[in-house]
Parts: structure tokens; sequence; C-alpha cells
């Protein structure tokens, strides 16, 4: 079975990319979502015949969630018979990258998101192999062509696919790309391309109040100045 | 080896896009990179050892991005329709060809320009293939091309970019030529902001913001940055409006700039202005018929009306009365 870890802002395009992945593939494919608090794809994949299962991270850090079952997704794919299983995760922190060295990283940007998302995104973006950028049927060819530089400022050497999110068009070379994937068996003793956010503080174990007093564990202090 | 002049202003783009502080006005590349806190760099996931080698990768990148072959010829060999049967066509364009194509909705007008656009090699669904130059495109060159070689003007495009037409024009020339001196650079701009002028029916100007331009000098906008900034060797055209436009001039801009324009319309005025048009219905191409002397003289009859139309709207739009001569 072939994994992809796609990644990308709220409402950049994630799933609407994957569905047409899904059909331009015409291999069985199945996801795993991954999302914090909601999620209204479920029902997307299910009308297109995906298999799919749904992750909320609930009050736990997003990436250390996905990393604590990524491998429990991997199992349940193989299980299924899947050809390629997709995990798809929103990056909420632009800081999240649930990208796996040796593993297809995509990460899906839109056009509508601004020219300096590429260089805010971080990691999902500067770390992956292919950057699916979307809703670019509504923008100049300049706008266009100034994200792509944009993209390319940070990663020199991913893919850069168009994907019209509609029609599903650019959506065949990115399918290509996914029948060139490595097959995998399992994640065990893999490594994440980059580190997750370091989340131990009294905020991650569900503390509510504001104030010094209250601020236990590790935290990272803003210098103001005068 | 990277310091001064437009390496050492990409150097300093690259210290920006990694949040790197860069020391002091005036301070070399290296010393740049001596500058570099360890523990700083940790936090954001990345290594003293490697700045230096990303650098050096950034600065490639950024050169190679400026620089795409030029394309002597683009052939589309036919596949078989969405009955399965062969389509016995063969397609060769060569940069200034202006060619439309035509057909009803559904009847695979968007399939033709998908195959373009990803150089298919007999993988898709039509089975047809795209040859570059005359030859097959193996998969690096189809991944690297994706995206780049079609570049697209249509209705439902607008500007989002919150810049007036100046800062618009430069931001995509920087991109193209990343490399390139400020002077080159202000040529570009200024060549293609009066060449958008004069496509348009109103003039607009330098300091004005993109996205409060009208619908034509938008369009106007567009088709010129197309020709002049946009590095892609094929224009597809997508049923561009009518209003506003000279649409005639458009198209002899992007030929003389030695694109390969596709225009998708049945806009007589327009599909006309075409040496040939490609036929299309049940997902294969049917026909490509040459513009004739007949046809060209239909073209000539519609266009007095197009100008008996234009005129009128300029009587509208100056409060006259509207007088047909």
């Amino acid at each position: 079975m072939k994994l992809i870890t796609i990644a990308g802002p709220p409402s950049s395009g994630k799933t609407s990319v994957i569905l047409h992945l899904a059909q331009a593939a015409r291999a069985r494919l199945g996801v795993v979502k991954f999302d914090c608090l909601a999620s209204f794809d479920q029902e997307r994949y299910e009308d297109a015949g995906i298999p799919v299962r749904t992750g909320f991270s609930g009050k736990f850090c997003p990436d250390h969630f996905f990393v604590n079952n990524v491998e429990a997704a991997v199992q349940w794919g193989r299980r299924l018979g899947l050809d390629i299983l997709v995990t798809e995760s929103a990056g909420l922190c632009n800081r999240c990258s649930p990208h796996i060295a040796g593993i297809l990283a995509v990460c899906v940007v839109d056009h509508l998101s601004g020219i300096h998302t590429p260089r805010k995104v971080g990691p999902m973006l500067r770390l992956a192999d292919a950057v699916a950028v979307t809703k670019g049927d509504i923008v100049s060819q300049a706008e266009r062509e100034v994200f792509r530089h944009s993209v390319r400022q940070v990663n020199g050497n991913a893919k850069i696919f168009s994907i019209n999110g509609i029609t599903g068009q650019g959506a065949f070379l990115l399918a290509k790309m996914a029948e060139g994937a490595r097959d995998v068996e399992t994640l065990t003793d893999m490594r994440l391309r980059f580190t997750t956010p370091a989340a131990a503080c009294a905020y991650c174990t569900g503390e509510m109040r504001i104030g010094e007093a209250y601020q236990m564990g590790m935290m990272r202090k803003m210098e103001f100045g005068e | 080896m990277i310091s001064g002049g437009n390496n050492e202003r990409l150097a300093r783009e690259f210290f920006r896009n990694l949040n790197l502080p860069w020391p002091a006005e005036g301070c070399s590349v290296e010393d740049a990179l001596a500058a570099l806190d360890p523990e700083w760099l940790e936090e954001f996931g990345l290594t003293a050892e490697e700045i230096p080698l990303r650098l050096a990768e950034f600065l490639e990148t950024m050169t190679r991005a400026s620089a795409l072959r030029p394309l002597r010829s683009l052939t589309v060999l036919g596949g078989r329709d969405k009955a399965g049967a062969p389509e016995e066509a063969e397609l060769r364009l060569v940069p200034g060809d202006a060619v439309s194509v035509v057909g009803p909705t559904g009847s695979g007008k968007s399939r033709l320009l998908a195959d373009i656009e990803c150089l298919a090699q007999g993988d898709t669904p039509t089975g047809r293939r795209v040859l570059i130059d005359d030859a097959p495109v193996d998969e690096d060159e189809r991944f690297r091309l994706g995206g780049k070689l079609v570049a697209q003007l249509s209705q439902n495009m607008n500007f989002v970019m919150d810049l007036t037409v100046a800062e618009f024009l430069e931001m995509h020339a920087r991109s193209r030529m990343p490399d390139s001196a400020d002077s080159d650079v202000e040529a570009a701009c200024a060549h293609c902001f009066e060449r958008a002028n004069g496509l348009a029916g109103e003039r607009f100007a330098q300091d004005t913001k993109v996205t409060q331009l009208s619908g034509g000098q938008s369009r106007a906008l567009m088709i010129a940055d197309c020709a002049y900034l946009s590095r892609s060797p094929v224009v597809l055209i997508d049923e561009i409006e009518n209003a506003g436009v000279d649409r005639r001039e458009a198209l002899a801009l992007l030929s003389s700039r030695e694109k390969i324009v596709l225009i998708s319309t049945h806009d007589p005025l327009l599909a006309l202005e075409a040496d040939r048009r490609v036929v299309i219905r049940g997902g294969g191409i049917r026909q490509v018929i040459e513009t004739d002397e007949e046809e060209r003289s239909a073209l000539a009859a519609l266009e007095a009306i197009d100008r008996t139309l234009r005129e009128a709207r300029q009587q509208l739009r100056y409060g006259e009365s509207v007088r047909i001569p």
C-alpha cells in the first residue's frame, strides 16, 4: 500500500484535491482525516465511495495526535486492502508538519490565501515533495505565476501542480506522482521530517486560567522591549 | 562568491523567508551566515550546517526559475473520442499561431486543454499524445513544465491582490527575473503598461489599484501582462468578454510575442480572427477548418456591426444621444 501525507491550511481545498486524486489514480484509495474539533468532509468521501476514518485531536496538539495515530491508520488501510492511503490534516498553527521522511508529502495551498502564504505555512510546505495550488481559475495569470515563485522561494525542489478543485484539471499529474510513491507495511522506526511543537505546559493539561501563577512546564515568552 | 549586487538581494530574501535576522545594513552574506545563532535555528527546525547549502540551492533555484527553453512546436496527436472511436487528427502549432477551439458545452474542449497542459503521453482518458519540438516528453520534463506551459485568461479571472498597477507589474516582473537589474525590470513594466493601455477602451494610471480596474481594463492588463511578463509559451483564452478590449490588437500582440494562442470561444469576431479552428464533438477533434476568404469577408461585415455597437456604447458612456450613422 502506498501512503501519502496531505496537509494544508483550513479551507485550502485538500478534500477536493484528494477526491480528484482518487478519480485520476484509478486505484483503491482510502482517507484518514485528522482534524481538531469538527469536520464536514466525511460525507463527501462517503458519497464518492471512498473508505474514510476521521479522528479529532480535541484538546491535544494536532501534530502529536497525528504521530500517535498514524501507524494505526496505516494498519487500517492495509486491512482494507487499499492501494493508496491518504492522511489529510490541517496545519492549524502553520507549524504543523505531518510529513514523514521517505513518504510522499503533499501540501495544498490556495491562491486566495495571499501570495505570502507559502512563506508563512512553514515545514508542511517547505518540506513537501509536491505542492498542489488550488483556486487558480479565479485569479489572474500574473498572480498564479507570482504565487508559484513564492512557493519556489521556500521550497526549491517540490513539484508544483495547479489543480482546479471543481473540475479536477491538473490532478492527473499528481496521480502520476502518487503511482510512484513507495509501498509501506509499517511506519515504525521511520522519522518525521520536522519536530512537532514542544507542548508540555499547564495549558496542555486543561488549565484555563490566565496568569503567571498558572503557567508551568515548557513555555516561551515574547520579548516586548520598552 | 555571493557578495554584492543581485545575489546579495536574493540572499536577503532567503533570510527573510526563513525568518533569520540580517545583522546590519551593508553586511556581507558571509558575515550574515556567521552571525546566526544555533539555538534560534534549532527552534525553527534548522541547523547551522544546512543553511549555506540551502542558500546555494535557493540561489540556483531562483536563477534557474527565470530560464525556460523556447518552444519550437507543439503537436497534438489524436487518441480516441468518448465512444472509443479513433480520433483522426494531428494538430501542429508553432509560435505565433492562433487557433480557435469550438464545440458545444461538454463536447471535450476542456479535455483538449487538459491534455496539452499535462503533456499527455497516451496515458490520459483520451489517449492523446502531445509532442514538444516533434518529440515525446519524458516524465521529468512533464513535471517540470506542468503548470508552466499554459497561461490562461478567462472571463472568471479577477485580480485579488491589493496593489497598484505599477506595484503589481513590478511584483510579477521580479518573480520572472529575480536576478535581473532594476533597470531591466522597470523597462519591462513600462512597456507592458503602455501596451495594456493601448488595448483598453479607457486609459488607466499606474497608481490605480488593480482591483479597481473596469472589466475591460483588467482584461487589457491581463493580456499585456501575458504577452510581456508571463513565461508560458502557450496562452489559452477562454470566452473573453467583448466590452472594452481591442481583441484583434490583443491577438496580434500575443502572436507577435511568439505565443501559441488557443481561443475557446463562440464569438465569431474572435473565432474568425484565428487562422484555423478546431471543431470538437463527442470528446474528439472532428475537423480542423482553415479560415477561408469567404469567412474573412464575413468577418469584415461582423466587425462593422461591432464598430457600430462600440460607438453606441461610447456615446452612452459620455452622456450623448445614441446616433447610428
